[in-house]
């Protein structure tokens, strides 16, 4: 198994993950484990709003820079690692 | 003249006229006027005064204006000057003044027209000279008189007195402080009047056309800023461009996208590529900190929201005791009753049933059958507001064992009798009474509309005796103690076969009952097709005249009722068949929560229980997939689970019941409770002997929950209707145990005793969410109505989750044991192949040994005998051969 497809099965295999998705700088999904609407949208939503926090970020104090995002809500959690080119983003349900 | 002054007046004129006119010169003129007459003016001149000491502001002053002169002064006075002396005209007074001495008064103000004044009598004399109040109060008195009509006197005008208004005035006033100019202007007349003419002209280019004043900067006034505070910001470049266009007319535009999407191959290649995987090993590990972070912890939890618990207790939360609301007694029954049965009325509040039997065994039963005829077996209404008088009383043929009230009209009441036999009563002719019970000033409403029950106060409260109106057919039914009846949901019906059909009559009218004679029996109230009309009819001519007042409902059933099918509990070859003590059918829980169900059905305008032929339709759709099992529990203390279905037995062609799935004895005594609870329609509570068991419908390999041996037979049993994981046992010694399933499932959670005997029956019922009752029965015959208390009413939070994860775990823990005993069992068999592997072995061995060992010991013995006998000497040496071959 390629080393892409190892980390991505452990990310999944974790308790309460919903979903995990790849995506490009540009918001195009590369891989998903969701079906693909629900991709589409959490990618192109995501990615707007992981702009808009690293510009945030960065005219707050320009030497600083976005590592990560995590978004909580009321059923889960969204979680955003940002990178120059790509986008992790994995949705978790919370133990509850 | 004044007619009052008469008097006085007549004594100033006493002279006559001609002496008057003869002698002086002129009158003495007197005040008469004045409204005084004995007032005589004078004046005196200067040398009068010093003659008589009277002269003016030295010897008559203010404080004494008046002076006493004598008369003989005045005679002398008027001798020496004559016609000079000032008293010559009032000569004639003085010499009729009666008293020695005349009043002279300065008159300072000439109030009487002159200087002096003579007063010329001696009580004018002794009016000024005394308090002269009293001829003051007479000259007011006399003056009041004339002044009650209102005399106008017009306001005099005073000099104005300033003070200080004018000032105001002329401060407020405006006067022009300069002389206004004027002008005069002329012109000549002909130039008036003479059309105008108007042009423009430019200011500028007349001289002196205006005048204006020029700006100019003022040295003085200019500041030179040496210091300014700005704001910088980096922007990117913006370009600000403003267009205007041509607006025409809103239009509706929409646009329709699809996401771009990678194709397969370039995933591929993405995939492969080297960023993307530093990337995933980068970022995968704060992912992966982060997801550890949530399944750890839940830091968003509100640990406060999830500590409370139910807010808004009602009532005290430590009261956990059963309140004892109110009790009942028959006090008019002469024998000694007990109570076997206790249904509360469905839908009237506080209306509770409850039947009675004589207390006593069967072979006293026996004995006292001649009182016991004579005796009503009764059921009695009791109602909350009359703790004395029963509402309603309802005759039976027999004593009753246990009796419901119809789902669909609580007007309809099937019981079971100790001979076997079905009663069914209507009361719908007594209903309004029963229901009016609560409303006690209706009663003396009636009494006044009524006057000849006056006399007869009580007649309102005397109960009503109503007879049965069916009873079922004796030789049919069943031949011994009816000892539980169920009346079948509406929902269904089922025939002959047992198979189930739906019902389309919308009421309940099949009944089931298990009776102490192994056999459960099913009924249907409807008219059934006669088979056999002539013998039915002559049946009705033979039956017994029914008296009037008795409803009609049932009459075709009377006395030829017959069940539907039998069902036999047999035990399978033996000739003892279980004797079922009381049933649970799939539906029953439904019959608590009818309450509402039953209020909508009242709309109805005909009652369809009078008119049951109606409801019989020969084509009813079968229900596929309907449970036709149920639970029995049997007088040996059996919870048998049995299916009513009717099968053909193949070898007599007859319908037999089928055997029990499943039966366990559980129990140590008679299986008296069976039920299932309201909220779980798999679970069964079953109660007998000394203990409890908790089954679920489909776990075939044992109850869930069996308890311990009590201490004390228990008696009665009854879910909670409100709390999923609670159920009220009775005991004989008339304690009520209460379990909780969430509390301690070893012991019950409470124990409180309610009365002196066993417990015969409990019913509990809701009224409102806040209102529980629980009914409890006892062997003496008295009913006990007791209040539930907030804490056993009221279920906590999640507590229908938590039984049911309880019950769920306790039917894995059975799988558990099963599987244990399936593993022990193999085990067990493993073990004993190696034993018996081990004892083949040894066995094996040991025989050659014991072979080997034998002829050893055969050949010692040999040698043995051959010393012996040598030693006796019966053998010699040589012989030894042919006693050996002899041997």
């Amino acid at each position: 198994m390629t080393p892409v497809e190892e980390t991505l099965k452990r990310i999944q295999s974790h308790k309460g993950v919903i979903g995990t998705m790849v995506v490009n700088a540009e918001g195009i999904p590369i891989r998903t484990t969701l079906d693909n609407s629900t991709t589409v949208q959490y990618a192109g939503l995501l990615h707007h709003l992981t702009m808009k926090a690293k510009s945030t970020v960065r005219d707050i104090d320009p030497q600083n820079d976005l590592t990560f995002l995590r978004i909580r809500s009321k059923k889960h959690e969204i979680m955003v690692a940002p990178d120059k080119e790509y986008l992790l983003i994995v949705i978790q349900n919370p133990c509850e | 003249m004044a007619p009052k002054q008469k008097k006085k007046s007549s004594r100033g004129k006493k002279r006559p006229k001609p002496v008057l006119a003869a002698s002086e010169d002129m009158e003495p003129v007197n005040m008469e006027s004045m409204g005084h007459p004995e007032i005589y003016p004078l004046v005196l001149t200067t040398k009068t005064q010093e003659i008589f000491n009277c002269r003016i502001d030295e010897d008559v002053t203010d404080e004494q204006p008046y002076k006493l002169i004598k008369k003989e002064d005045i005679f002398e006075d008027l001798r020496n000057r004559a016609a000079v002396s000032d008293f010559h005209p009032v000569k004639k007074i003085v010499q009729e003044y009666p008293g020695n001495e005349l009043l002279l008064v300065y008159d300072k103000d000439f109030k009487y027209g002159l200087n002096f004044y003579l007063i010329a009598t001696e009580e004018g004399k002794e009016n000024y000279l005394n308090p002269p109040e009293v001829p003051e109060e007479q000259e007011e008195y006399k003056e009041h008189i004339p002044e009650d009509v209102y005399i106008y006197k017009p306001p005099v005008s005073k000099p104005w007195v300033s003070l200080g208004s004018e000032k105001e005035i002329e401060e407020e006033s405006v006067t022009e402080s300069t002389k206004q100019i004027t002008y005069m202007i002329s012109r000549k007349r002909s130039e008036f009047g003479a059309p105008i003419k108007f042009s423009d002209q430019n200011a500028s280019s007349v001289k002196d056309a205006y005048i204006e004043c020029t700006a100019y900067p003022d040295k003085n006034f200019t500041l030179k800023q040496l210091e300014k505070d700005v704001g910088m910001q980096v922007i990117p470049q913006i370009k600000d461009i403003s267009t205007q266009t041509k607006w025409t007319y809103p239009k509706n535009a929409t646009t329709q996208y699809y996401p771009r999407e990678f194709s397969e191959e370039e995933k591929e290649t993405l995939k492969q590529s080297k960023p993307l995987v530093d990337f995933l090993n980068n970022a995968s590990v704060s992912v992966e900190i982060a997801l550890q972070q949530n399944e750890i912890m839940n830091t968003f939890i509100d640990d406060w929201k999830y500590l409370a618990e139910e807010e808004g207790t009602f009532g005290d939360k430590t009261d956990t005791y059963l309140k004892e609301y109110q009790s009942f007694t028959d006090l008019h029954s002469p024998m000694e009753k007990m109570i076997t049965c206790v249904s509360w009325h469905p839908t009237i509040y506080g209306l509770i049933a409850v039947s009675v039997a004589v207390r006593l065994s069967f072979e006293d039963r026996v004995h006292f059958s001649d009182k016991l005829l004579l005796q009503p077996s009764l059921i009695l209404f009791w109602s909350f507001s009359d703790p004395i008088h029963p509402q309603l009383m309802l005759e039976s043929p027999d004593d009753i064992f246990c009796f419901k009230f119809c789902p669909s009209d609580p007007n309809i009441i099937a019981g079971g009798c100790i001979n076997g036999q079905i009663v069914m009563w209507d009361i719908t002719a007594h209903a309004d009474r029963i229901e009016n019970i609560k409303a006690g000033g209706s009663r003396s409403k009636r009494a006044t509309l009524k006057p000849m029950f006056l006399l007869e106060p009580e007649s309102n409260k005397e109960a009503m005796y109503i007879r049965h109106c069916a009873v079922s057919s004796i030789e049919n039914g069943h031949k011994k103690v009816i000892t539980d009846i169920h009346w079948l949901s509406d929902t269904f019906e089922i025939n002959r076969m047992g198979s189930v059909f739906e019902n389309r009559s919308g009421i309940c009218c099949q009944l089931v009952t298990c009776s102490a004679d192994c056999t459960i029996c099913f009924w249907d109230i409807r008219p059934q097709k006669p088979l056999t009309p002539q013998t039915t009819e002559k049946k009705k001519e033979e039956s017994i005249e029914i008296p009037f007042d008795v409803p009609s409902t049932f009459l075709h059933l009377d006395l030829s009722w017959k069940p539907l099918t039998k069902v036999r509990l047999s035990k399978g070859e033996t000739s003892l068949d279980h004797c079922p003590t009381k049933i649970s059918l799939n539906e029953d829980h439904l019959l608590c929560k009818t309450q509402a169900q039953s209020k909508t059905e009242k709309a109805e305008e005909m009652n369809p229980y009078h008119n049951l032929e109606s409801g019989m339709a020969n084509l009813l759709k079968p229900i596929d997939d309907f449970c036709t099992k149920f639970f029995v529990g049997t007088e040996e203390g059996e919870v048998i689970y049995t299916d009513w279905k009717m099968e053909k037995d193949p070898e007599t062609g007859r319908l037999m019941s089928k055997k029990p799935v499943s039966h366990h004895t559980i129990h140590d005594g008679t299986v008296h409770t069976i039920q299932r609870s309201p909220f779980y329609n798999d679970i069964i509570l079953t109660v007998g002997g000394w203990n409890v068991a908790i089954w679920k419908e489909g776990v075939m390999t044992g109850p869930l929950l069996q308890s311990c041996c009590a201490p004390k037979r228990y008696t009665s049993g009854h879910w909670s209707l409100t709390r999923p994981g609670v159920f009220y046992i009775g005991r004989e010694d008339g304690y009520i145990d209460i379990w909780d399933l969430l509390e301690k499932t070893h012991e019950p959670a409470q124990s409180q005793n309610i009365c002196i005997t066993m417990i015969t029956y409990i019913k509990p019922w809701i009224f409102s969410s806040k209102q529980q009752f629980i009914a409890t029965a006892d062997y003496y015959g008295t009913l006990h109505i007791l209040e539930i208390p907030w804490t056993l009413s009221r279920p906590s939070t999640n507590e229908m989750a938590s039984v049911n994860h309880y019950f769920e775990r306790e039917v894995k823990h059975l799988e558990y044991v099963e599987q244990r005993k399936k593993i022990r069992e193999q085990e067990k068999k493993e073990m004993e192949l190696e034993m018996a592997k081990k004892k083949v072995k040894t066995y094996q061995k040991s025989k050659e040994q014991m072979q080997a060992e034998l002829k050893m010991d055969y050949e010692n013995y040999l040698e043995l005998e051959k010393t012996v006998l040598i030693n006796l000497g019966l053998i010699k040496v040589t012989e030894k051969g042919s006693y050996m071959e002899v041997m």
